[in-house]
């Protein structure tokens, strides 16, 4: 193990074929045997603007995108060349190369492509000097030239892998399986042409840098893949075969990954006309005997915030998936931000029943959706899985044993029609669905399903008694929404007993300890790493189940701490209240680390930000705040 | 043996089978015109040959939303305007269930009218009856989207500036391939086209006029009626489509000039529902997705052996 890492962001516009591009490169060096984690970062906007992505490579997991990068692929936005709009565009088409000055390390590697820009252009913004003062090393190539060579400019992409791997002492085996897997004819020729021109022009530069790419090899075979195919995936295997909804950003992946497999599973897809439809076929799906899902974003969920309220009411079986982007209202459509949670626990009218888990990364996407099924339809409560742009944009490489499970299609607490038979009816005639006190002590009272002989009930988001008859009568109030609100101490149990979703990291007897949700977890794991190296106690709860809330394990560990600091990437402490919220104290335990400006936690922040914290210092930083402990 | 052994059961059906063995107190006012939709459906039930348990009746909130209670099959009251993506999903589910949704016209026309329009533009296969008695009932008296303009309640003392959405015109633009409008005072034009629309092939609109004899004075202006049908005056090809638009603006129009014109405004019989279309497209399965849960033979794929490979 070492502590080389090679961190390569590819810069451009919209449409440049940049997401491809980083996706092939991070899979070839998988192949090479190291493993990788993608960072994306895009605008609201198809076509031009500035967009990067990074890929992070290293001999050992990476748990996040890491600080910074040392590789910069610059290749101008292409779509900046539009002469009717030039006067908008201005020089947006060199954003590509001066926006990403900020974050590349010392000593780093900056490769242009000067078939895009003119050299004026480039002289005006500085990137001599800049280059000086961070000792850059700085490699201007016609990558646009050489793919024109052989065809079409597009191509420039697989120059810059080729330059990228010359540079880096990288061989092109790898990159040459993956043109030979994804294309054919005339395009596959003229791809590997143009990638062993590039690597051949860029072998002649002899750049002098200090990068080394580490190498190893997996154990097992591996896998790549984004926290929405795991979700997907999940959701699958677990037997869910029909979803429906509306697209929203960053929601839409998971929708379409399900829409573009699930028929092939036998399964059905439903783009419908807004998100309360979305919401309502699921759950008119699954009360026709179906696993069912949906999903959407901040703006989407609210508008499911009725079926959710029926889905409780009538203890009808549902999954939701909420990915998060900055709010409030459209926000910001391609930003992550972990502001909904208080949004999807609470919203929605009454006193709620329902699961809420937050997955900290793309293993946990796969797992805790799977979770989220099992326990929406043993229980018959609505669950959600909430995560965030990020989670849903990276990609990561985990063994592919992972998701070597066998499928899970039980339906859940139905009945059959035999077990109809002997079950409790009403005098009306009516099935007993909604048992005051099921018959196994659980809270738990078996459904039938449409069609089934004699298992007629009504489910209504009225109150209702035990055979669904709408009943406004107090003592059967109170035994229907106990039983109700008990399930969730079942489930809390029924987790802690099978699955615990809460990650521990660092060592167990330290002093201080940092508190962190759903995907901020690996980053903050590594600056947890760090700051033992730099000769801090510190330790890390990640906690994944936001309700119901893992109150004896958050509880010990909050004990086993002078202090803690809560990190999150929002304005008003959300998690941290909930914490409080639901163990009633440690309000003076607990300060905040947020951040909220459309940008993930990066290791070295939450360094700073812990470090000045125990010192009573600013923030040096301010893109961060910090909000110290409150009192109970 | 399927799971769903209700589903089909070939017998002779009796109306009363649809009343629950202990009828739950109505809540109906005194002559209210949901009594009539309600007997209609209960008589329209044998002659289509269905039994309760393999009926799904899906309502919105009101007044309409009560008929459940009174009506036993299987039921899932649901949420306001809401009934039809419920019910849609409930038909793609199980294909053989005999769907039908209910609402009001505040429910149908008003906030659910997103739903509406959609549910008819797929094309269904289900029947949705909407009790229209142009008026918010259980909410005590306010204008609904049918009310005529110049309706004055008490969220509109000055007399509504709004005109009436037209519901048959709207649900023929949409898509709808069975519209008719029907009304609680002839129970036997209502039954027989209940149990028309729950045999068509695709989705059945009715526009049920109830009167609401508590806050719709108004409501007497239903008797008498005409029965398109029935009367020389209108001879009229319910499948074509120009002069079923031409029939239901002259319904539209006469309705609110006192004159109530109903029966069959349009039907198109070769239109595919929308689960035979899904189904020819492969995006639906062969057989009932339901059953599959109550199969124990089924075999489930995994993504492990199906999706993984483009990711290694």
């Amino acid at each position: 193990m070492t502590d080389n890492e090679l961190i390569w962001r590819i810069a451009g516009g919209s449409g440049d074929g940049i997401d491809s591009t980083s996706q092939n490169f991070a899979k070839a060096l998988m192949w090479s045997g190291l493993n990788v984690f993608t960072h994306r970062h895009y605008p609201s906007r198809i076509r031009g603007g500035h967009t990067y992505v990074e890929v992070r490579a290293k001999d050992e997991p990476v748990q996040s995108r890491g600080d910074g990068y040392n590789f910069l692929l610059a290749l101008g936005d292409s779509f900046a060349r539009n002469p009717q709009e030039e006067a908008y565009y201005g020089k947006e088409e060199l954003k590509p190369l001066y926006e990403n000055f900020d974050d590349l390390r010392e000593g780093g590697v900056l490769l242009y492509d000067e078939g895009l820009l003119d050299d004026e252009d480039v002289d005006e913004i500085g990137l001599e000097e800049a280059a000086e003062e961070n000792n850059w090393h700085v490699v201007p190539m016609d990558l646009r030239g050489i793919a024109k060579e052989h065809g079409r400019e597009i191509m420039r992409n697989t120059a810059g892998i080729g330059a990228t791997a010359a540079i880096l002492d990288i061989s092109t085996d790898e990159f040459e399986k993956l043109i030979k897997q994804n294309m054919s004819g005339d395009m596959q020729e003229a791809n590997l042409n143009v990638l062993h021109d590039a690597y051949d022009a860029a072998s002649e530069l002899d750049v002098d840098h200090d990068i080394e790419v580490p190498e190893d090899s997996h154990d097992e075979e591996q896998v790549i893949l984004s926290g929405s195919n795991a979700i997907s995936y999940g959701a699958i295997d677990e037997g869910c075969r029909f979803i429906s909804g509306y697209p929203m950003t960053p929601w839409t992946d998971v929708f379409t990954i399900m829409s573009q497999h699930l028929p092939a599973f036998g399964g059905i897809s439903e783009q419908v006309e807004d998100e309360i439809a979305a919401a309502a076929l699921a759950l008119g799906a699954s009360h026709a005997g179906v696993k069912a899902m949906s999903g959407s974003s901040g703006g989407g969920f609210a508008l499911m915030s009725e079926p959710l309220g029926l889905a409780e009411m009538t203890e009808t079986p549902i999954v939701l998936v909420e990915a998060m982007r900055a709010g409030p209202s459209t926000g910001m459509p391609t930003k992550p931000e972990q502001a909904d949670l208080e949004h999807v626990l609470y919203t929605s009218q009454g006193d709620s029943a329902r699961v809420v888990f937050a997955p900290a990364n793309i293993r946990e996407c796969y797992t805790q959706t799977r979770s989220a099924f099992r326990i929406a339809y043993e229980y018959q409560i609505p669950a959600i899985v909430i995560y965030d742009q990020k989670i849903q944009g990276e990609l990561r490489n985990l063994p592919a044993s992972h998701f070597d499970e066998e499928p899970n299609a039980d339906p859940g607490s139905v009945l059959t029609e035999e077990e109809i038979q002997d079950a409790a009816h009403h005098s009306s005639g009516k099935f007993q669905r909604f048992l005051h006190e099921p018959e196994d002590g659980s809270n738990v009272s078996p459904r039938s399903v449409p069609g089934q002989k004699d298992g007629r009930f009504l489910a209504t988001g009225n109150e209702h008694n035990p055979s669904g008859h709408i009943s406004e009568d107090p003592e059967n109030r109170i035994a229907q929404m106990n039983r109700r609100l008990n399930k969730l101490d079942d489930i809390r149990a029924d987790l802690d007993e099978n699955t615990s979703h809460q990650t521990y990291h660092g060592p167990e007897d330290a002093d201080y300890g940092i508190l962190v949700w759903g995907s901020q977890q690996g980053t903050v794991f590594e600056a947890v790493d760090r700051l033992n190296e730099n000769g801090h106690s510190v330790k890390a709860l990640g906690v994944s189940d936001m309700a119901p809330y893992p109150k004896e394990e958050v509880s010990e560990w909050l004990e086993s701490v002078d202090e803690a600091l809560v990190v999150e990437m929002n304005a008003t402490a959300q998690f941290r209240g909930l914490t409080q919220k639901e163990l009633g104290k440690y309000g003076d335990k607990m300060s905040s680390l947020l951040k909220y400006n459309g940008n993930p936690f990066e290791p070295a922040e939450i360094v700073d930000g812990f470090e000045s914290s125990i010192d009573g210092e600013e923030l040096a930083a301010s893109n961060m705040k910090y909000v110290p402990a409150a009192g109970d | 043996m399927s799971a769903f052994s209700a589903i089909n059961e070939e017998r002779e059906i009796e109306r009363d089978e649809f009343t629950p063995g202990i009828e739950p107190q109505a809540t109906w006012c005194p002559g209210c015109g949901d009594f009539g939709v309600l007997k209609a459906l209960k008589q329209a039930m044998p002659e289509v040959g269905k039994n309760p348990d393999e009926v799904a009746l899906f309502t919105g909130i009101g007044c309409s939303g009560k008929l459940n209670s009174y009506f036993n099959s299987y039921g899932f009251h649901t949420i306001h305007g809401r009934s039809l993506p419920v019910a849609r999903a409930a038909k793609l589910a199980n294909p053989n269930l005999e769907v039908i949704a209910a609402g009001g016209d505040g429910d149908g026309y008003g906030i659910g009218g997103n739903h509406t329009i959609h549910t008819a533009r797929e094309n269904h296969d289900m029947t949705y009856i909407v009790f229209n008695n142009e008026i918010f009932g259980l909410t005590k008296g306010q204008t609904s989207p049918t009310s005529p303009k110049g309706h004055k309640s008490k969220t509109q003392p000055h007399g509504s500036a709004k005109s009436p959405i037209r519901p048959l015109s709207q649900q023929l633009n949409a898509g709808a391939t069975y519209i008719a409008r029907t009304a609680a005072v002839n129970p036997n034009q209502a039954k027989e086209i209940i149990a028309e629309a729950i045999e068509h092939d695709g989705f059945a609109h009715i526009d049920f006029l109830t009167q609401c004899p508590t806050w719709n004075k108004d409501a007497k202006h239903y008797v008498p009626y005409t029965d398109v049908q029935q009367s020389d005056e209108f001879d009229f090809d319910v499948s074509d489509r120009a002069e079923a638009a031409e029939m239901m603006r002259k319904t539209e129009e006469r309705l609110y000039e006192g004159e109530v014109l109903t029966g069959r405004m349009y039907i198109e019989d070769e239109r595919p529902s929308y689960g035979q279309e899904k189904r020819q497209i492969g995006e639906m399965p062969e057989e009932p997705l339901a059953e599959r849960y109550f199969d124990e033979d089924a075999e489930w794929e995994r993504t492990y052996d199906n999706l993984l490979e483009h990711h290694k």
